[in-house]
């Protein structure tokens, strides 16, 4: 009792409902009234308070604030967690649970049940007579546990709407309370956040399904007789009000135990969702399909990226090889732009190596990566190509190596300042700036750092495997699902493109074989016309040759290159969302320790050893502030990621449609080069006589 | 695409054999053939004035085997050695195709439903172009016949043309095939032997030095061609492999990149240019290098009479200092001779008549391939602004 009495006033205070509180107070006394053994044994018992509850209460509740209700639904709920709706039902389970949660939980599931049903199944037959829902709710509350139906109720049909839809949300809150895992966080704000949208479809779902009415009440009534612990009805009834609750509903027994050791940090975090829903909104609503949560972050976004016109212009030129041998290395120009003030002039340049992109990286995505922040990842490593730049070859393949390379170092570097919070970061402005950077030592490949980390990927991917987390989240558990098929996609298609460069550069070659086959059959043609035209055929030839060598290179920067940088930011999304698994892992792994040691405490309470009880309960304090640590980091990291990944795909998008109209132009211009030779050729062949 | 390669095949008869003279009193054609296993069996319609046939308009079946046959009566009837005789059609070949359809089946429990029907597609309009190709040189081969002055009036030609049953020709057995192969090293060895034997004609010098020259330089065009545009034809494949994955993409990913979508109808246009470009130019070698070798053939044949007219001359030497056989050696060096002198001119005349026809093809052939490659330039120039446009517009 005394538990559950902390447990529902702190709510209240953020509820700005004064309204509510009364309520819920008066729920809980009419339960405090109940007592705890009534419910123990609560068949006949259990349905008595219940009525009582609703005669009375219920009806003050309605009859007054309805219209606070109607408007403030949503807040209500976030704060009223632990015993939620100021509902009779709720109150009265809330506490009872705190006492004994498997007898609770039967009696819990009936009355919850009835309101929802009740609602429901009263809304559509009221609807017609429009009579004050305060009456109705209380009307209804009879109606199931006595029998006699109040038909004569007159609400209007709003106030039924923000009855039922208040229902909803205890409904939901109830679920709240029994159930810890995020799936409840999620579910939550759909009917608390967008009122209007809940309100709706609670309408709609009224009307629906009339034949419901008959049911619940039956049903009901029949609970009421018999007994309250009356779970199969119960549990059907809402089946047929509502899909989906039933399962929670079933939930909920299974974890009415799990329930109780979260109560209180649940209850905290709720209230912080109440007091700043902006913060919280998106994490808590992930999942939630009520387009309030999206959208909001997208409005948060779609700020940002105002703001984020930044005036920041980065470039990297003039590759040049440094030293002789093995230890030579290629030095990049790095220029920049900038109007931002951040930067101690406009323009400035700094030459660094590949290493010190690589630091950058490295000492980035230590930072960051773990808060959920997707670093772009530099260009790899290449040993091969960098080898034949060192031995100072001067073929094609290494310049067209280095060329690549200074290319994607530069899209490295604009995708890095780019990111808002990157860019903040002091370590790239160094990096800008800065004349001298300290050596990248952790970066070589065969180095012990190297070795390390090798080994913590290899722990990592190991740890990935064996955490199964049931992902309750399913803008996450689709977006994961996503960014897998897109990268497998990805791969194939930059497979693809590839052989197209590959296949083009042989077209070009073998062009250019034809040509010359082409002349020589022009020079011994006897016929002078035909000759002529043929070694025109032939310079054709030669120029289209240089035209599909120079598409091929387009292949290759504007598209290939797009891709497979593409496939590498993936693969620094997917690590997000391994950062996220793990955070939620560091959670789960806090609340099973909890668990564990509320457990110890009612063996010593069980055991009666007092001496023992305060450290266990120093304990339990200590891992449930941990607890509410852990699950507020997942909670920051998964609002990160959600949002890391918004912007990214927003990026992406941009990125791949410039890079495709740029691709498309380069077409489009060889294209116009082509007809512009063949043009030129037509005359040719036309004089041949 | 069925369409389009349609289209061009039936410019690329008149192309090809544009030395037909048009004249409606013999026209042929195959307006349809049928595929059995490996037989492939024509429909040749024939259309005439000509007295000689029985009907004006009429239609008969015939098989590959059946061109085979009266190409090589042809070339056996000695009347015909002073002319180019048409280099028969080559063996329809569906292996390629067939064998991907054979992959294509094991694959199918590998592939996506989308996959498999694309790939099917692609492969229905490979067997398609194939099959039309083959149709074609047939066809072409029958026309050479029917517009030549001479052929069109040899008698097997006309029974191939006629005769309104199967001609179930027989094939050649084993000894025969062994013996043409024979006969095929004999005349490779005569031709190294009587190279030397010195020319007494200029012209035919001349045309000798450069039908040898032309044909080993259009053989290495023929194969740069062929190279080119099988390379092309990858890129095309690419093409279509790139848009397949662009969809799926555009699939998984609505909003992004729907709109890219447009890249795959490259494929399509890249294809194209691919076909065409093969139809056009390396059909034209191809053709032109069996009609060289024909041409060779008539020069080989000529240089054959010449040096049996040289050997008769010896031996009517030979018979005048031993004074036997006089008259027999006389008369069969005058036979030689008047052979020879036959060959020669009728020779002239093909050859000079070969070279006109040649110029008069390559021309045709170079101008709608520069059409077509400019018309290809300028379809897949729009295709590729419009995409612009929409991309920029989104």
């Amino acid at each position: 009792m005394a538990a559950s009495s902390e447990r529902s006033p702190p709510p209240f205070p953020d509820s700005e409902e004064p309204e509510l509180l009364e309520d819920s107070d008066e729920g809980a006394d009419a339960f405090t009234g109940t007592s705890i053994s009534e419910m123990d044994s609560p068949s006949p018992d259990s349905t008595r308070p219940p009525k009582d509850i609703f005669n009375e209460p219920p009806e003050d509740i309605f009859s007054d604030p309805l219209s606070n209700i109607n408007s403030e639904p949503q807040k209500k709920v976030d704060t009223k967690i632990p015993s939620p709706s100021s509902d009779e039902a709720v109150d009265l389970f809330s506490e009872p649970l705190d006492d004994d949660s498997e007898v609770m939980s039967s009696p819990e599931v009936q009355n919850p049940m009835p309101d929802l049903l009740n609602e429901p199944v009263e809304a559509p037959k009221s609807d017609v007579l429009g009579e004050p829902p305060v009456h109705k709710n209380a009307a209804r509350q009879q109606d199931f546990f006595e029998d006699p139906p109040k038909g004569s109720n007159n609400s209007s049909s709003s106030v039924k709407k923000a009855v039922s839809a208040e229902l909803f949300g205890d409904d939901e809150d109830e679920e709240d309370l029994f159930k810890e895992t995020p799936k409840v966080v999620t579910k939550k704000p759909q009917p608390s956040g967008p009122p209007v949208d809940v309100f709706t479809e609670v309408k709609s779902d009224v009307k629906v399904k009339p034949q419901v009415k008959d049911d619940p009440t039956d049903l009901f009534t029949e609970e009421a007789l018999t007994a309250p612990a009356q779970k199969p009805p119960a549990s059907s009834s809402s089946s047929s009000r509502t899909n989906g609750v039933h399962s929670e509903e079933q939930d909920l027994f299974s974890e009415a135990t799990v329930e109780l050791s979260l109560d209180s940090p649940l209850n905290d975090r709720k209230k912080k969702d109440a007091v700043k829903p902006s913060l919280s909104a998106p994490a808590a609503s992930v999942a939630s399909s009520s387009s309030k949560a999206p959208s909001k972050t997208l409005e948060e976004l779609e700020e940002e990226e105002s703001e984020d016109k930044f005036d920041l212009n980065i470039s990297v030129t003039n590759p040049e090889k440094v030293g002789d041998g093995m230890n030579a290395y290629m030095a990049y120009k790095v220029s920049t732009q900038t109007s931002l003030t951040m930067f101690r002039s406009k323009t400035f340049t700094v030459r660094r190596r590949f290493s010190d992109f690589l630091g950058l990286y490295e000492k980035l995505s230590e930072k960051h990566s773990q808060n959920g922040y997707i670093v772009p990842p530099p260009p790899e490593k290449s040993i091969l190509g960098m080898t034949k730049v060192k031995v100072g070859k001067e073929d094609p393949s290494s310049a067209e190596f280095v060329e690549r390379r200074r290319a994607a170092l530069e899209r490295y570097l604009q995708r890095v300042v780019s990111h808002p919070s990157l860019l903040q970061d002091p370590d790239v402005r160094e990096f800008l700036e800065k004349e001298e950077l300290p050596r990248a030592v952790s970066t070589q490949a065969l180095s012990g750092a190297g070795f390390l980390k090798m080994l913590n990927k290899a722990t990592d991917a190991v740890s990935k495997m064996t955490i199964k987390m049931n992902e309750q989240d399913v803008w996450f558990d689709e977006k994961i699902q996503d960014v897998e098929n897109e990268e497998q996609h990805m791969r194939k298609l930059h497979v693809m493109v590839e052989s197209l460069v590959n296949h083009r550069k042989e077209l070009s070659g073998n062009t250019a074989v034809f040509a010359k086959s082409v002349a020589m059959l022009g020079s011994s043609e006897d016929n002078t016309a035909l000759s002529r035209a043929l070694s025109q055929l032939a310079e054709v030839e030669d120029r289209i040759e240089q035209l599909h060598q120079e598409q091929a290179s387009n292949d290759f920067f504007t598209f290939s290159e797009l891709l497979a940088d593409y496939i590498r930011l993936l693969g620094a999304v997917k690590g997000c969302f391994d950062q996220r698994m793990k955070a939620w892992q560091r959670w789960q792994d806090a609340e099973n320790m909890l668990q564990k040691k509320r457990e110890a405490e009612a063996k010593l309470l069980w055991a009666n050893k007092p001496d023992k009880l305060q450290q266990a309960k120093d304990e339990i304090a200590e891992w449930e502030a941990k607890v509410t640590q852990y699950e507020r980091e997942f909670e920051r990291i998964s609002a990160t990621v959600r949002k890391e990944v918004i912007r990214f795909d927003k990026e992406k998008a941009r990125d791949f449609k410039r890079q495709i109209v740029k691709y498309l132009e380069s077409l489009l211009n060889s294209q116009q080069q082509l007809i512009k030779y063949w043009e030129a050729f037509l005359p040719e062949a036309k004089a041949i006589a | 695409m069925t369409s389009i390669s349609e289209d061009s095949d039936k410019e690329k008869v008149r192309s090809v054999s544009v030395d037909l003279n048009n004249d409606a009193s013999l026209v042929i054609d195959i307006p349809d053939a049928l595929c059995e296993r490996d037989k492939v069996k024509f429909t040749i319609h024939i259309k005439t004035t000509l007295s000689s046939f029985q009907k004006s308009e009429f239609s008969v079946p015939r098989q590959h085997e059946d061109f085979i046959w009266l190409h090589d009566t042809i070339v056996e009837t000695e009347e015909y050695a002073g002319l180019i005789i048409p280099p028969a059609p080559p063996k329809p070949d569906f292996e390629g195709p067939r064998e991907k359809m054979h992959k294509l089946g094991e694959g199918e429990s590998s592939m996506t439903k989308e996959e498999y029907a694309k790939m099917k597609q692609e492969l229905e309009a490979e067997y398609l172009a194939v099959f039309k190709k083959t149709v074609q040189v047939h066809e072409v081969f029958l026309q050479r016949l029917s517009s030549h002055p001479m052929f069109r009036k040899d008698r097997n030609f006309q029974i191939f043309l006629e005769y309104d049953q199967d001609l179930t020709v027989r094939r050649k057995n084993a000894k025969e095939m062994f013996g043409g192969f024979f006969k095929n090293m004999v005349k490779s060895a005569d031709e190294v032997l009587i190279s030397g034997v010195k020319e007494v004609d200029e012209f035919f010098e001349q045309e000798k030095i450069f039908l040898l020259d032309y044909s080993s330089k259009i053989k290495d065009a023929t194969a740069k061609a062929e190279k080119m545009t099988r390379s092309h034809k990858n890129v095309a494949d690419d093409y279509n492999h790139i848009s397949g994955a662009m969809n799926s993409i555009a699939a998984d990913n609505n909003t992004a990149f729907k709109k890219t979508i447009s890249v795959c109808v490259l494929q399509k246009l890249e294809d194209r240019v691919a076909s065409d470009q093969e139809l056009k130019l390396t059909e034209l070698l191809r053709y032109y290098t069996r009609d060289i070798q024909a041409a060779k053939d008539l020069l080989y044949r000529r240089a054959r009479a010449l040096a049996d007219y040289e050997n008769s001359n010896k031996t009517l030497d030979k018979a005048r200092l031993k004074g036997k056989d006089i008259a027999q050696a006389e008369e069969n060096q005058k036979q030689c001779l008047r052979k020879f002198d036959k060959l020669s001119e009728s020779g002239k005349k093909e050859l000079t008549s070969f070279k006109a026809r040649r110029v008069v093809a390559f021309r045709k052939n170079l101008i709608e391939m520069t059409e077509l490659e400019i018309k290809h330039a300028k379809n897949s120039m729009s295709l590729l602004q419009g995409s612009i446009e929409i991309l920029n517009s989104n």
